[in-house]
């Protein structure tokens, strides 16, 4: 095993990337991932790429369009606020099926709000945001080695399917360092050639990147089911979760990016008292993970989300088990943590009621 | 209270102290012998005005949260970062004051202290900036979580790449740290041992 | 004078309405990729606005933007792909208004880049709303009285602006009212693009153009409004030209 590094996630994003051959970007500073463009202006031009601060998100997420169309693997990062002005072209880039990673390190809002961490962005990332009928694979690391890995996975991805990425993390997963080993970069998937790419039409017919669908009246509805079943495609082949004790769980804990971490800690924790609790953490949220969280509730009596939000991500775990099951919620928006010991707590009131089954039959 | 493998700790003091400095270096300490380990440092709005700090976990197992509410010792090295945090440390656990400059008691009566003048001792080393090596070898001493080599070794790699002519001087304040600390039992009865 | 239609041109009927002056600039910019024997490395950008549709009349690659984009998106490919040719192609919405900060930015890094910036002071694609080039007094649809000075500002001039600017190779303003105003825009336009290939940074040429339909004006009265109102507030000639040596 190579010798493991001590990064933060932010740094460690870079690494990532450039090792995934990612080789330009484009950003705009904000807290708390500023680190990125930092490590960016150097490294990128150490790895022959391109660095670039841009005057404003809009401008940087439409360097990404160009860059992207021109062939490369690229790549911006932001947080809440400035993903919000990303969305115009998350929707041209979408619609003119050019892959890119897009990473959020959220924080807490809405408006400027504050820097501390937080999950408020989760409709805006998997329910659209920018205008239209389109989709962004959202991929949800919790630890550093999985950011690492995502990170890579995301450049294969987004060029395997021509769809931009988003990696959800947030304003934690930038900012705490955690030892990985810096593993190299090997496609996971069976890349097509970029048949898309404008480099100038010698040798070929003129290409067109475009996203306008006037002519004729019903070319934008063939456009749209064109991106439609690519999405029910990529809902079919990507999955990705990880499940913990589920297989006797009368309760399954449910969180994504670090609360998923801090309530495996819980779940352990309550393991140990006794309680047999089980935990399903995501990967990936858009397509959302609904096989394991079917499975579960067919012995599961009681659900339990954790979010760093008032409860966007929970509604999800609701349409996957069609609310067949009571789905509790702990969550608080703003820069509010959640703490194992207080996860720990509501599993324990929820697991006494558990036992009690007058208590089951309504939802919290 | 914490998972009885896991240790939390705070490392905080004012901008300039090398708070970060001495979070990362227990940090990659425990890289060394093979702990988990995460760190986190207060950033943006939160660093300025008074206390910086940094946080670290070292696990023998796998590290659920690695931020830090409620720590198992407390390293402070000026007295706004011990009124900011001795109220937080676990009961039980663990406050390390730089006495230069932290020039009272402790208000908890159920926490050990280790007492430490690093920024006198690293004036008499000729240079200020090493008060926090000092408080580390403190720490390193008395907290027995992370021996010395380890520490050493992480010191050793981060100055040999960076900053060789000032190893020599880092190593002798953190060995200063160990040999001129004094280690004080909870309070009994009001009074600490 | 050659009046064939130039390879970089495709064999298409255009959508644009009689008198309007995109179809003698798409004209000179073609005739000038065609004469520099660029076309098959250039990648030209689509604006929002009248030209947006410019994809299916350019026999070369093209990418179509959001509003206002194109220097943000040329940026992207430019520096991805530097020995190719970029122009942009905007109108004064797109350019001056939503899209003033791209331009602005661009123009200060110095993108080696062409941009086409062509300036009819008014909306026409929506349908004659008040542009940022829009004239004091002038009417539409959106300063029905004309447009204000204190309620609206003045015209934003465009060459003026970017002359302040270090990273600026070459800024012209040119017209397509005349004959002889069109001769002009194609020296103007091949030098832009000259520029780009000795690698000499950013430069834009200003045409000021006819919209008759929004102007109310029939086409020969728009040429008019041309050469008597605009080319008063939008004086015509070299704003910065330091292609003599490379850009700082």
């Amino acid at each position: 095993m190579a010798e493991k590094v001590l990064l933060k996630g932010n740094e460690l994003l870079v690494e990532a990337a450039i090792e995934a051959g990612c080789r330009f970007f484009a950003g705009y500073p904000i807290t708390p991932q500023n680190e990125v463009p930092e490590t960016m202006s150097w490294r990128m031009p150490q790895a022959g790429g391109v660095f670039i601060q841009a005057e404003s998100e809009i401008a940087a997420i439409n360097m990404l369009f160009g860059a992207s169309a021109a062939g490369a693997r690229c790549m911006t990062s932001s947080s809440s606020p400035g993903i919000s002005l990303k969305q115009e072209g998350i929707s041209y880039i979408t619609a003119a099926e050019l892959p890119c990673l897009i990473v959020n390190m959220q924080r807490g809002g809405p408006g400027l709000g504050n820097i501390r961490a937080a999950q408020g962005d989760y409709f805006q990332a998997v329910k659209g945001g920018g205008h239209g009928d389109y989709r962004l694979i959202v991929l949800v690391p919790g630890t550093l080695p999985e950011l690492y890995q995502l990170t890579m996975n995301a450049f294969d991805y987004a060029d395997f399917y021509r769809n931009p990425v988003l990696i959800l993390g947030d304003g934690i997963l930038g900012q705490m360092a955690e030892p990985v080993e810096l593993t190299p970069y090997e496609p996971i998937l069976d890349l097509p050639p970029k048949d898309y790419v404008l480099d100038g039409c010698k040798g070929r017919p003129p290409r067109v990147v475009k996203t306008l669908y006037l002519h004729p009246t019903d070319s934008l509805v063939q456009h749209n089911l064109h991106l439609q079943e690519k999405y029910a495609r990529i809902r079919r082949e990507l999955n990705l979760y990880e499940e913990y004790e589920t297989e006797d769980a009368e309760l399954i804990v449910s969180a994504y990016g670090v609360p998923g971490r801090i309530a495996k800690g819980a779940v352990k924790m309550a393991r140990r008292e006794g309680i047999r609790a089980g935990l399903i953490r995501p990967l990936c949220v858009w397509p959302f993970p609904a096989a394991p969280f079917r499975k579960a509730a067919q012995t599961a009596g009681r659900f339990l989300v954790v979010e760093m939000s008032f409860g966007q991500y929970v509604e999800d775990v609701k349409l996957a088990i069609e609310c067949r099951r009571p789905v509790a919620f702990l969550g608080k928006g703003g820069g509010w943590y959640p703490s194992q010991e207080e996860i720990l707590e509501e599993i324990r009131r929820l697991s006494s009621k558990a036992q009690d089954p007058a208590s089951v039959k309504g939802s919290v | 209270m914490n998972s009885p493998s896991e240790t939390k700790i705070i490392i905080a003091g004012f901008g300039g102290q090398g708070i970060v400095l001495v979070g990362n270096l227990i940090a990659r300490g425990a890289l060394m012998e093979g702990k988990n380990v995460t760190g986190m440092v207060a950033y943006g709005a939160e660093m300025r005005g008074g206390t910086a700090y940094a946080t670290v976990v070292v696990s023998d197992e796998e590290i659920a949260c690695p931020f830090v509410e409620h720590p198992d010792a407390a390293i402070v090295l000026n007295r706004p970062s011990l009124e900011k945090f001795e109220p937080s440390v676990l009961s039980g656990g663990l406050v390390l004051a730089n006495t230069s400059l932290v020039k009272r008691d402790l208000q908890r009566s159920d926490v050990s202290l280790i007492q430490v003048a690093a920024t006198e001792i690293a004036r008499e080393l000729g240079n200020l900036k090493v008060a926090n090596m000092v408080a580390l070898g403190a720490f390193i001493q008395h907290a027995k979580l992370l021996r010395a080599d380890s520490i050493e070794r992480a010191i050793g790699d981060l100055f040999s790449a960076k900053n060789p002519k000032f190893l020599p001087l880092n190593l002798a304040a953190l060995k200063a740290g160990m040999e001129r600390s004094r280690f004080v039992g909870p309070a009994v009865g009001g009074r600490r041992s | 004078m050659d009046f064939h239609r130039p390879e970089t041109l495709k064999d298409a009927p255009t959508h644009y309405c009689p008198g309007c002056g995109h179809g003698i600039v798409h004209r000179l910019v073609a005739e000038v990729i065609d004469e520099l024997g660029i076309r098959q490395r250039t990648i030209g950008t689509a604006p929002v606005g009248c030209a947006v549709l410019l994809y299916d009349y350019f026999n070369c690659d093209i990418i179509e933007c959001a509003h206002g984009r194109p220097p943000a998106v040329a940026t992207g490919i430019k520096r991805m792909l530097p020995d190719r040719i970029l122009f942009t192609y905007q109108g004064d919405g797109d350019l001056a208004a939503i899209g003033t900060a791209e331009t602005i930015h661009a123009a200060n890094r110095g993108e080696n880049i062409t941009v086409i910036f062509v300036n009819n002071a008014i909306y026409g694609m929506t349908g004659g709303q008040m542009a940022p080039t829009t004239m004091i007094g002038q009417w539409s649809t959106t300063t029905p009285d004309g447009r204000g000075q204190y309620a609206e500002g003045g015209p934003i001039k465009v060459c003026e602006m970017l002359s302040a600017l270090d990273g600026v190779c070459y800024l012209e303003r040119v017209s397509v009212s005349s004959p002889k105003d069109v001769m002009n825009a194609r020296k103007a336009i091949k030098k832009a693009f000259e520029n780009q290939i000795a690698e000499k940074g950013f430069s834009l040429v200003e045409v000021l153009s006819m919209c008759p339909t929004d102007w109310k004006l029939p086409p020969e009265k728009a040429m008019d409004f041309v050469n008597e109102k605009m080319k008063k507030v939008f004086p015509l000639g070299v704003y910065k030209d330091r292609s003599g040596g490379r850009h700082e």
